[in-house]
């Protein structure tokens, strides 16, 4: 008797989930289709920010919390921003970039829908499972359960080299970045610390065997000078 | 009800969408970039679906290696191209012959 109240709320909730899926995935695909079509690279910027934004909501509906926010956080808050500042600042011709852009369009969509009915082809016959398996969904189920507390634990101990990796590889893309844009200004009086330590001796200081019997009368100094002078 | 399919399904049509994309924007280097993004969401879109759906929390790990490589990646891949447009003052793909390839 206590279940069958609570069977109608449970399909009607997953009603609603279906309802929101399908809801998100259309926004998704319709701003991925203007990303690649938009005619001006910021609006595809823009449409690209839209679509992470629904793929975060799609995660949401996945239970990846964390990864959700973090979709947000990262892509949005930083990769999109620097994409938007890399596009404003670079002067585009627009017209002449729009110059035979259907040119490869029958090609384009011919390999677009074989890849699509291939992956259709594999992927709708199979993978029918509609729900996690019950334990995992009866821990998920308890109160103090949270996404990012697991995501932490397994990370911090099963993939901590990993980890490390990932953030070499950062700091390498730091470095990299920086030193791939960075321009010296030409103005700048400033002088390379290096240079300075690698210089030897013989670079600075001649010394001059000066024979004083020969030492040139000072007069005969300005006589050269005057001769180059007409 | 949403089975794993759907979602695998999404993650597809999004790939394809962007394989489409690259093709579309050969004059254009920046929304090949953001092609390219694209098609990482579609692989952690898979990822994602896959953990939930196996009650599994590597595919998670994974997606976050993955969004970690993307942002470094694109990082490099736009200081590049600022480099590449003060030198050749253009993105156009064809234009980058140097290599004669």
């Amino acid at each position: 008797m206590a279940s069958s109240p609570g069977r109608p709320k449970e399909a009607r909730s997953m009603d609603v989930q279906t309802a929101l899926f399908y809801a998100f995935s259309a926004i998704l695909l319709f701003a991925a289709f203007r990303v690649i079509t938009a005619r001006n690279p910021v609006h595809a910027a823009l449409y690209l920010v839209l679509a992470f934004f629904q793929a975060a909501a799609l995660w949401l509906l996945l239970k990846a919390e964390f990864l959700a926010i973090t979709l947000v956080l990262v892509y949005v808050g930083a990769v999109m921003v620097l994409f938007l500042f890399v596009v404003m600042m670079l002067d585009i011709n627009l017209d002449s970039m729009r110059k035979g852009f259907w040119k490869h369009f029958p090609l384009a969509a011919l390999m677009g829908a074989v890849i699509a009915l291939e992956m259709a082809a594999v992927l709708l016959g199979g993978f029918r499972v509609t729900s996690p398996p019950a334990d995992v969904l009866l821990s998920q189920a308890a109160a103090d359960y949270s996404n990012t507390r697991e995501l932490g634990k397994v990370l911090y101990t099963e993939y901590l080299l990993p980890l490390q990796a990932a953030a070499a590889l950062l700091l390498v893309a730091i470095i990299a970045a920086i030193a791939l844009t960075l321009r010296e200004r030409k103005d700048s009086k400033s002088i390379d610390p290096s240079l300075q330590v690698r210089v030897k001796r013989a670079d600075r200081v001649t010394l001059l065997k000066i024979n004083p019997s020969s030492m040139a009368p000072p007069s005969a100094e300005p006589a050269p000078a005057e001769e180059k002078k007409p | 009800m949403i089975s794993l399919g759907h979602f695998l399904a999404l993650g597809g049509l999004l790939f394809a969408l962007s394989v489409i994309g690259i093709f579309l924007n050969r004059k254009n280097l920046i929304v090949l970039l953001m092609a390219i993004e694209l098609m990482l969401l579609a692989v952690n879109m898979n990822f994602v679906a896959f953990s939930y759906y196996l009650g599994d929390m590597a595919g998670q790990i994974f997606v976050f290696f993955i969004l970690t490589v993307a942002a470094a990646e694109s990082a490099i891949g736009l200081a590049i191209l600022v480099l590449l447009f003060r030198n050749k003052s253009s993105i156009n793909v064809d234009e980058l012959n140097a290599l004669g390839g």
